[in-house]
């Protein structure tokens, strides 16, 4: 197993120090003397985070392999500083099966670039009609802990609730894609002013809103836990707050995009802008900053949801919804949150990295850089600016709304098992990166 | 840039008077006539020289002149910034009468090219025949003015200017830039 | 111009101009010789994923009349419906070498997509894009009233102090959207009047009134009544409870138009439910705009494609 010297870091408490990654560990940090035979990096200027966990990706594989691969979107998560991904069921077959979790946790594993853990479907098919295997998905190797059929809502209030009971039994957690489906049939954005002058159908903000609500009351009933999938409105933050407020087991994720971009985007009908939930106004993306440094939305997740050109390069109607997220995460919480003033980086961390671990009952991942700390960590340069373009993005789809646009911040190395997966802000070799990671 | 003024209002006025006795005595009269100036300055000259006519001849008709737009005919419409047409106006039938265009200033004979087409499309004149107050040469196409107001050799890089009162404040004519 | 999508992005200069070149197009429509030969060599393609009879054949004519070679590409049932991308087809269409395209969709902002896609050269006009706009049909809905208002001296005017009232599914009306552009940029003041299901939530920043009670619009006497058409399927979609009370309430029945002042116009983008937003009696009277709506349609729609297809091709944008 390679030794490697990462000198001169800066810490998210803003000291400095080297990192001695041993063995797949921090074995030292600090100022370290003896690190004969390591291979030296210099990171001067460079940020050393805990390498990021995310919550809620989309890899595609298997059955749509044309968008991702569990290898692609695995590149993808390193090159934006990620260590951890779970992807989500509504893959075709859909993960509802011990069979499909364990074949993606394979996958991931031959990868080796990151740390693939499956969520399982909550219902069979996605069709909400009917609880998956849920137990049998948290016993297999994959020990699947969180479930979600999103893409959809578990709208069937009952199935809901006994699916918040059932994973009691392994301390598991219902992710929910909240959309009241009739409120929201051929939605198509925000529903507000534009999208009264646009002509498209309106996807209004109390759809989200409502099946929180219920979800949050039910969860306190039966005394389970919940997590809510891309908050994207000031509502939906006022509900969290008060259930949180109330004492409910709750948590809330909100994605990267949703921090950053407002649905007046949705006027040149570029349908690299669609998305689901839609991008909202100015004031939900105040809203969601505000809530994510107060505490009351707990993670940032990318949803990153890959698509062919074809898909986007369409008319609106047509497009598919999602974005890719992964490569640009970072770079756009850095704007969103730490520009702003609202966030310091060890506030990145932790709802980058320790929380989505936590949540989603991860070992391995989401520990602080110390000693002793599996070497799970991400170098990143916050002091350049630049333009994001096709070369910023690893995975197979090129659906990102950054293309063009100027962000801040650059990772330039990632460490999975303390192997690199990125140096000098480039993806190492797959057979280098799968190699190490089982040497 | 060099203007070098030529014609005066009085001479405008004089070349007018001159072009209105030819055209009746060419057409032996002021009988089955119509005059259709081409806009913008050309519709101008032609209710000039209606009214001149109508003093020589005060029997003439009173629906004597018009205006004939020919933005839809020209062949360069993609050659240029697009033009706004301007109201065609005829106040006969044209059918079996001696049409008389006019125009401001005559050169590639292109705008003249497309008023015959214009024309073709709204009756069939017994004679059509051309009046313009300056001819600066430079033809393009097989076609003369009958009633000349001024002949005007002048370089492609000089500039034309027609003033007058009605659009522009006052009469004249003026020759712009050009190396000497 | 460079492209047609909307009349939000017309300004009122901009809009007169054309009103303006319309009038010459409809003077051409008197005589004998109805064609024009400015587009000689031009091909206009009309590109229809969407069935209008109407609007196709209104288009079809104002091209011919330029005397454009015409493309009819009637993709409803064909291959694009049944998936060929509207790249594809765009690509097909360029390959053919189209200087417009003139293309209806059901899809709001289908022809914004293929303008700025960078798929084709051509300009485009959009013909009718889901519940988005339709430009063509304002224009030709303000050119009539200014007819009316103004006759032989309508042109360089606006509609300014013109008071329309724009009646029904103004949700799903890309006709309305059009119109409560255009009427604003030419000075006419506009009432909207609808079932509150049948208005966008957020009518807040649209440039008119917006009301529930057309007996009270009827008597305010406005100069002009639109009358948009109700579709069917609205019906079955909880919007309001059935046709009698919709009928009842919002439509222009014969007590209306009988209260409304004799000079009133009663408009009607077409095709017309008799009998449901609009009594017979209405329809076919004096005050109907509905005949001439159609042939000047064909003017309007012959100075959009003279003023997208003269002047040197702007860059795209
Ligand atoms: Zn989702």
């Amino acid at each position: 197993m390679s030794r490697t010297l990462i000198r001169g870091a800066t810490l998210v408490d803003g000291t400095r120090g080297d990192l001695l990654l041993d063995d797949g560990r921090i074995a030292e940090i600090g100022s370290v003397t003896d690190a004969a035979g390591a291979t030296v990096i210099d990171a001067d200027g460079l940020l050393a985070l805990p390498g990021l966990v995310d919550l809620h990706t989309h890899l595609r594989e298997p059955g749509f392999e044309q968008s991702e691969t569990v290898l692609t979107g695995s590149r993808a998560a390193a090159a934006g500083g990620y260590t951890a991904v779970f992807p989500m069921a509504n893959t075709s077959p859909v993960a509802d099966t011990a069979g499909v979790v364990e074949q993606e946790l394979r996958l991931g594993e031959d990868a080796g670039y990151v740390t693939v853990q499956p969520i399982g479907a909550v219902t069979v098919g996605l069709a909400g009609e009917r609880l998956a295997e849920l137990g049998a998905m948290a016993a297999s190797r994959a020990k699947v802990r969180v479930f979600s059929d999103d893409g959809l809502c578990v709208w069937d209030p009952l199935l809901m609730r006994r699916a918040l009971e059932y994973v009691k039994a392994f301390d598991g957690v219902i992710a929910q894609h909240a959309q009241e489906p009739r409120l929201t049939e051929g939605a198509q954005m925000n529903e507000g002013a534009l999208s009264g002058e646009l002509g498209l159908r309106g996807w209004p903000a109390v759809a989200e809103e409502a099946i929180i609500a219920r979800d949050a009351l039910l969860a306190e009933h039966v005394g389970s836990r919940l997590h809510v999938c891309h908050l994207s409105t000031a509502g939906s933050v006022e509900v969290v707050r008060w259930a949180k407020a109330r004492g409910i087991r709750i948590t809330a994720e909100v994605t990267p995009h949703h921090l950053l971009l407002t649905d007046d985007l949705v006027a040149s009908y570029d349908a690299r802008y669609k998305v689901n939930p839609p991008l909202r106004t100015a004031e939900d993306v105040e809203a969601l900053r505000d809530a994510l440094a107060d505490g009351t939305i707990d993670i940032v997740a990318t949803d990153h949801a890959p698509h062919p050109a074809e898909s986007k390069e369409c008319e609106w109607d047509a497009a598919a919804n999602g974005m890719v997220g992964l490569e640009s995460a970072l770079s756009v919480v850095h704007e969103a949150m730490v520009e702003t003033g609202r966030f310091g980086w060890a506030d990145v961390a932790r709802v980058m990295s320790a929380a989505p671990a936590s949540i989603g009952s991860l070992a391995g991942h989401g520990h602080a850089l110390e000693a002793g700390a599996p070497a799970e960590l991400a170098l990143y340069d916050p002091e350049v600016r630049a333009e994001f373009g096709v070369g910023s993005l690893a995975g197979r789809s090129r659906n990102s709304p950054y293309l063009g646009s100027t962000l801040p911040g650059r990772v330039v190395a990632t460490f999975h098992r303390g192997v690199p997966t990125v140096l000098d802000g480039q993806v190492r070799p797959a057979d280098e990166v799968a190699g190490g990671a089982r040497g | 840039m060099a203007v070098r003024p030529v014609l005066q209002q009085a001479d405008i006025e004089r070349a007018l008077t001159r072009i209105a006795h030819e055209i009746l005595e060419s057409n032996r009269g002021a009988d089955d006539l119509v005059i259709l100036g081409i806009p913008t300055r050309g519709v101008i000259l032609a209710a000039r020289i209606a009214e001149i006519i109508r003093r020589i001849e005060p029997n003439a008709p009173e629906a004597l002149a018009g205006s004939l737009d020919v933005t839809m005919y020209r062949d360069d419409l993609s050659h240029t910034r697009t033009r706004t047409p301007a109201p065609t106006d005829v106040p006969v039938g044209i059918d079996d009468r001696t049409v008389v265009l006019v125009d401001d200033v005559l050169y590639s004979g292109r705008t003249i090219r497309a008023a015959l087409d214009a024309l073709a499309d709204i009756g069939r004149p017994r004679a059509v025949r051309l009046a313009v107050l300056v001819d600066r040469g430079h033809r393009e196409f097989p076609i003369r003015a009958d009633f000349v107001g001024k002949n005007l050799p002048s370089a492609a890089s000089e500039r034309i200017n027609v003033h007058l009162r009605e659009v522009d404040g006052e009469d004249g004519v003026s020759i712009e830039g050009g190396v000497r | 111009m460079r492209h047609l999508l909307s009349t939000r992005d017309l300004g009122r200069e901009q809009a007169i101009e054309l009103l303006d070149i319309a009038e010459d197009m409809a003077a051409v429509q008197q005589r004998e010789v109805r064609k024009l030969p400015t587009l000689r060599g031009r091909t206009v393609v009309n590109l229809f994923f969407e069935d209008s009879t109407r609007t196709r054949v209104s288009f079809e004519a104002a091209a011919k009349r330029l005397s454009a070679d015409v493309i009819t590409f009637s993709a409803k049932g064909s291959s694009v419906s049944k998936g060929e991308s509207l790249k594809d087809t765009a690509q097909t269409l360029q390959a053919i070498g189209a200087d417009a395209v003139v293309v209806r969709h059901q899809a709001s902002g289908a022809p914004q997509t293929l303008a700025t896609s960078g798929w084709i050269d051509a300009g485009v006009v959009n013909a009718g894009d889901g519940t988005h706009e339709h430009p063509t049909q304002a224009l030709l809905d303000a050119f009539t009233m200014r007819r009316r208002l103004h006759g032989d001296a309508s042109r360089g005017r606006g509609l300014d102090g013109a008071r329309v009232v724009i009646v029904g599914d103004v949700l799903h009306s890309r006709v309305a959207r059009s119109n409560v552009w255009l009427l604003d940029a030419l000075g006419a003041e506009v009432t909207l009047v609808a079932p509150p299901t049948l208005l966008p939530v957020d009518v807040s920043a649209w440039p008119a009134r917006v009301g529930y009670d057309l007996d009270a619009a009827i008597d305010s006497g406005p100069d002009a009544v639109m009358m948009l058409r109700v579709q069917a399927e609205r019906m079955h979609a909880a919007f309001f409870p059935n046709s009698r009370e919709y009928s009842r309430t919002w439509g222009l029945d014969d007590a209306r138009f009988a209260r409304l002042p004799r000079t009133t116009m009663v408009m009607h983008p077409g095709p017309m439910n008799r009998g449901f937003e609009i009594a017979a009696s209405a329809a076919d009277s004096a005050q109907s705009t509905v005949l001439e709506q159609v042939a000047n349609g064909v003017s309007v729609r012959m100075a959009a494609l003279y003023l997208l297809l003269s002047g040197e091709r702007e860059e795209a944008a």
